[in-house]
């Protein structure tokens, strides 16, 4: 527990951000969470989120929404946001312990 | 609680709570307050979730009648019988992990000026916001002899998981061989557009293994399958010949359940079980706090904050709002409208602006046979101006085809949307 809460201060002192933009980014990583689990944390079956490089994530994204990746139905979410919108949902999720 | 976790699922969700109590506090600006939800359901049990996740300084109150979650997502799989109303149930002791206090309870009533919430029980709850999240209830009125058909158990909706699905299961195994199942669907809007389709399949699928010369006749108010209806038509001529028979713009008048008869506009069909679906509306609490403010049947709100357009200070979720364009009344969508408003709860109570750009999702998963499954997703923006969600042009679509890898995610959609809302 310890570890997690000094990883997600240390990710939010690197990118400080105002009370407004973490919260836009929570709310778009948020809507992740019903196939992917709450901050991530997948009950099985779909990918977890939480802990995956932002790099590694951003880059799937993109691959998805370019159709590079086959997807069920990530090529069709994916169109629907922006990409800093990917980049800030990424490093949400990053700054979260696997 | 009907549902065990395991070890490594307490550990795995007690981890994401501790990580985001963590982040919790670094947003929350000091948000403080009382918030008191009605209706444990997709919206109002996440809604409570996260604002004590995003607001850590919320006192959040979730007052629900039901010891259990029954999941209407899921419970058409119950009639197939690929799963039981034992995989469809939840319990909600977990949210207190999260510091929701629950009450086991039914709200009577709003004091919108006063900002309380009666209690059957006798109590008042005091509240600085207040999110309603009732769901739906049924407009028997507009169908003659439903509820006394009803009440004789000799007609269902099922439109509601629980005991009536109990119900429809039972009578669909007890019906004579080479009997007919009629399903009638109401006008859209209705809670799940593509669900009847889904029933249909599914009764369908049941009728094949133990009663095949067995028929499903829709009688649909609306002129055609309302979602998702190449892939379902496609999968009754390929999986169910012969079998599924649509019949449209056959809108319910009347049901005389002795004689097993319902009567459409245009005719009167015969059947051995009689499922049929009545208008809805939002819940009956909504209408008691006077937030029923459009069609007469649903709620207005600003979709930016998802407060009410009727009353301040009080915010509506789910099915019993009025959908903004393109949006369907689903368990995804209430579940991700909950967020929007957890997010505007906790930066209303903190004196911060709402956000100005969310976003939802809507992912619908129809099983058309025990493995395969349809989708059909949105991504949804607000267009600010309007104070309404508009669906993203080019995002969002269908499947291709039917099939079983989709099975696959929509059981783990399910897994992860019942653990999102309550666990």
């Amino acid at each position: 527990m310890r570890i997690s809460i000094v990883f997600a201060a240390a990710a939010l002192a690197a990118a400080p951000l105002t009370a407004g933009a973490q919260s836009a980014a929570a709310q778009w990583a948020g809507t992740c969470a019903m196939c992917h689990g709450t901050t991530g944390h997948s009950m099985g079956g779909n990918e977890p989120l939480a802990g995956m490089p932002q790099d590694e994530l951003v880059r799937k994204f993109k691959e998805f929404r370019s159709g590079a990746k086959p997807a069920t139905v990530m090529h069709q979410i994916s169109k629907g946001y922006t990409d800093n919108q990917i980049e800030q949902i990424a490093a949400y999720f990053a700054a979260q312990k696997k | 609680m009907s549902r065990t976790f395991d070890r490594r699922d307490f550990l795995k969700v007690g981890g994401a709570a501790a990580a985001l109590a963590a982040a919790g506090c670094a947003t929350t600006g000091g948000a403080k307050g009382r918030v008191v939800v009605i209706g444990g359901g997709f919206g109002g049990a996440t809604a409570a979730k996260y604002i004590r996740l995003w607001g850590s300084g919320i006192e959040v109150t979730l007052v629900e009648r039901q010891t259990d979650f029954v999941s209407c997502p899921m419970s058409n799989l119950v009639y197939g019988g690929s799963r039981t109303m034992k995989d469809i149930t939840y319990g909600y002791s977990a949210l207190g992990r999260y510091g929701v206090q629950l009450v086991r309870d039914e709200a009577v009533a709003v004091d919108t000026s006063a900002r309380t919430v009666k209690l059957a029980g006798g109590s008042n709850l005091p509240y600085d916001r207040l999110i309603v999240s009732p769901g739906i209830d049924f407009m028997y009125e507009q169908i003659a002899g439903y509820e006394m058909a009803m009440r004789d158990e000799r007609v269902v909706h099922a439109w509601k998981a629980g005991p009536q699905t109990v119900a429809l299961q039972r009578q669909l195994a007890q019906m004579r061989q080479g009997g007919v199942y009629v399903l009638a669907v109401p006008l859209a809007p209705y809670r799940c557009p593509p669900g009847p389709y889904e029933r249909a399949s599914q009764v369908a699928n049941y009728f094949k293994k133990h009663n095949p010369r067995a028929k499903v006749l829709i009688v649909d108010a609306n002129p055609d399958v309302t979602s998702k209806g190449k892939l379902f038509k496609q999968a009754w001529a390929d999986l169910y010949p012969g079998m599924i028979e649509f019949r449209g713009n056959s809108k319910a008048v009347a049901v005389d359940a002795r004689n097993g008869i319902v009567k459409t506009e245009v005719e009167e069909v015969k059947g051995d079980v009689l499922n049929v679906v009545p208008a809805q509306r939002a819940g009956n609490i909504a209408v008691k706090a006077g937030l029923v403010n459009a069609n007469n049947r649903w709620c207005g709100v600003d979709w930016r904050t998802t407060e009410s357009t009727a009353v301040k200070g009080v915010h509506v979720l789910g099915d019993a709002t009025l959908s903004a364009p393109g949006m369907p009344k689903s368990g995804s969508m209430a579940n991700q409208q909950a967020k929007v408003c957890a997010a505007a709860v906790v930066a209303l109570l903190s004196d911060r602006e709402p956000l100005s750009d969310p976003r939802i999702v809507n992912t619908c998963y129809s099983y058309v046979s025990d493995d395969e499954v349809i989708h059909v997703a949105s991504v949804h923006e607000l267009d600010a101006s309007k104070k309404t969600f508009v669906a993203i042009k080019g995002a969002g679509g269908l499947s291709s085809a039917r099939n079983t890898l989709e099975g696959k995610y929509a059981w783990s959609w399910a897994q992860n949307i019942w653990a999102d809302t309550l666990g």
